[in-house]
């Protein structure tokens, strides 16, 4: 059974990200760039399976400009097989990614396609669900386990207040929650060898979708602050000044 | 044209993230109506009908709804959408994993996770764990969008709504529910509790036995941080975050919680937050109305003592 991992490249988690002065962008030029947290365990989960047996073949994607080759030199050193840039330019939004995605799936025809719940750049957590719609397949969203068993994948879903299992009939569309794998760390001599392996590059332009933004940002501005708070010296002066709040 | 909003319930009521998602479309000052999904939903829809703001209900029960998947929610609303200007849910795990999958049928963009609606087809909505509002316009003919439930006021009760029953469609059979597991607590639902008490990594094995006893005091919700929940000090369905549930009681009081970015984007918007901390310098501190420097293991206690005076 062939699995496809679609990860995509954002801005590390641990950068304190900063606005363009024109509010246009966030600022990436000189910033740190990562795998997308969420992929990383969806890649991990997909290497876990073929351990197993369940899987026979890895296949990661990306969509973006050539630098996003890097995400996928990641995901080799990890342990996929093969490796898929489609190369797109400009500004993606969630449907024309799944569309993307889409094109992908038909060329590749995997049983299983993983993915991250959200990007952690966008925050906007819906290209999956998105895939499996327009694929006309089950989907496992927020996976904290899956299993592969008798033609079905099993997934144990976070959600709010607890969790719920779901069998879907494959192929399928699963997305990745934070317990759904620990990802492993990359040894120095595997990312060396990820460099020498070849990434296949499509063109977007030739898959004939259309991926043209759909919404319009039309400025990124900071969150309004918080004023200025005080520290208290005991807890005594700290529940004084909570029952003058009136909210204790 | 009037607005679509995709309710949750627990079979016997709404959830409150729906009552506030129903004084969000107030924002279109159009008619709203109700899609309530389920299996033996009397109860739950006579509950709708008197939601402040609802013209009708629209009931969609079958005994395959009783645990409505994604796959057949999403279909019944991409059947239902085409009426419809505006469809929307509160950022539930039960909307954000049906409203995508509804949009993309539709073959439409959607906006997640809006805390504000500036005009009928403009919202604010967060990035990068909330350091970033994005004001984004959407020009599609329908207008999808889940909605930050804490951002904005709860519709309150009094409304008149007619209910009407709308057949279910077959199961889409590409999904089959098999169970659930959901945590039992006598304390108030995490993302619309009046007060949460929140710990971080630090407390270790001692999480619920120091905050506990607060929570009970306070009558809170107890929250974590996610390096808490790695650790297996707390459940995850209390992980509050970017990527855990978003909070903004009117007090929240943070243990041992260092205050990191992710941490931040699911609580920064209560209205009083305290912070309890060893390290002076913790980023925590920047968004506390009131910091303790002080051991939690001590100062918890102590405070459940005083506020028991
Ligand atoms: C993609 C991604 C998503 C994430 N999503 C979330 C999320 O949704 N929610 C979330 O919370 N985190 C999230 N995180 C993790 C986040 O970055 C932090 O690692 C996490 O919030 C830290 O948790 P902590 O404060 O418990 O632990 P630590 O960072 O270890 O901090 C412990 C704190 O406890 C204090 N302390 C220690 N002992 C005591 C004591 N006796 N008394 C008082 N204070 C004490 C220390 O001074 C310190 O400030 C995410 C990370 C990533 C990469």
């Amino acid at each position: 059974m062939k699995a496809l991992v679609a990860v995509k490249r954002v801005v590390d988690h641990n950068v304190h990200v900063h606005i363009k002065p024109d509010g246009s962008a966030v600022e990436t030029a000189g910033v740190k760039m990562s795998v997308n947290p969420f992929d990383e365990i969806a890649i991990e989960a997909a290497l876990r399976l073929k351990e197993s047996g369940a899987v026979s073949e890895i296949v990661a994607v990306t969509l973006g400009e050539a630098a996003s080759q890097d995400v996928l030199r990641h995901a080799l050193a990890m342990g996929v097989d093969r490796a898929v840039l489609v190369e797109a330019h400009g500004e993606l939004q969630p449907l024309g990614v799944a569309k993307l995605l889409q094109a992908v799936v038909a060329r590749e025809a995997p049983q299983l396609v993983l993915l991250g719940k959200q990007a952690i750049d966008d925050d906007a957590g819906q290209v999956g669900q998105m895939l499996a719609a327009r694929l006309g397949v089950g989907q496992g969203t927020f996976a904290s386990v899956l299993t592969v068993e008798g033609g079905e994948v099993r997934v144990v879903r976070e959600v709010d207040g607890g969790t719920e299992t779901v069998a879907l009939k494959l192929p399928a569309v699963i997305t990745a929650d934070l317990r759904l794998a620990e990802p492993r760390f990359v040894k120095l001599p595997n990312l060396m060898m990820a460099k020498k392996k070849p990434i296949d590059t499509i063109a977007a332009d030739s898959l004939g979708v259309d991926y043209a933004p759909r919404l319009k940002q039309l400025k990124l501005a900071e969150p309004p602050q918080r004023a200025p708070g005080v520290k208290v010296g005991s807890v005594a002066e700290l529940v004084q000044k909570l029952r003058e709040a009136k909210v204790v | 044209m009037s607005v679509l909003i995709l309710a949750e319930h627990d079979g016997r009521q709404l959830k409150q993230a729906t009552r506030q998602a129903v004084g969000a479309a107030q924002a279109w000052g159009a008619p709203v109506d109700l899609l309530l999904l389920g299996s033996d939903t009397a109860t739950v829809a006579a509950d709708a009908a008197t939601v402040a703001g609802v013209a009708r209900v629209l009931r969609v029960d079958a005994p395959h709804l009783a645990h409505p998947l994604a796959e057949d929610v999403a279909n019944v609303i991409a059947n239902l959408a085409r009426d419809y200007k505006v469809v929307l849910a509160a950022h539930t795990a039960f909307a954000k994993s049906a409203l995508p999958r509804a949009a993309a049928l539709l073959d439409v963009a959607m906006v997640a996770d809006a805390v504000a609606i500036t005009a009928p087809n403009t919202y604010v909505r967060p990035m990068y764990a909330g350091n970033v509002h994005a004001t984004v316009q959407n020009d599609e003919p329908i207008q999808l969008l889940t909605v930050r439930a804490t951002a904005f006021a709860a519709a309150g009760s009094g409304g008149a709504a007619t209910v009407t029953t709308l057949a279910a469609p077959a199961p889409s059979e590409l999904a089959r529910w098999v169970d659930e597991s959901r945590s039992v607590s006598d304390r108030p639902e995490l993302a619309s509790a009046r007060v949460v008490i929140s710990g971080g990594r630090s407390l270790g094995e001692r999480f619920e036995a120091v905050l506990g006893p607060l929570a009970q005091q306070l009558g809170g919700a107890l929250g974590a941080t996610r390096a808490a929940v790695d650790a297996g000090f707390a459940p995850n369905d209390i992980q509050v975050g970017q990527t855990g549930t978003v909070v903004a009681p009117e007090l929240y009081i943070a243990a041992g919680v260092s205050g990191a970015a992710q941490h931040l984007a699911g609580m920064k918007d209560s209205k009083v937050i305290v912070a309890i901390n060893l390290d002076p310098d913790a980023a925590i501190f920047q968004v506390a109305d009131y910091g303790l420097v002080a051991d939690l293991f001590e100062a918890v206690p102590q405070l459940t003592a005083a506020l028991k005076n």
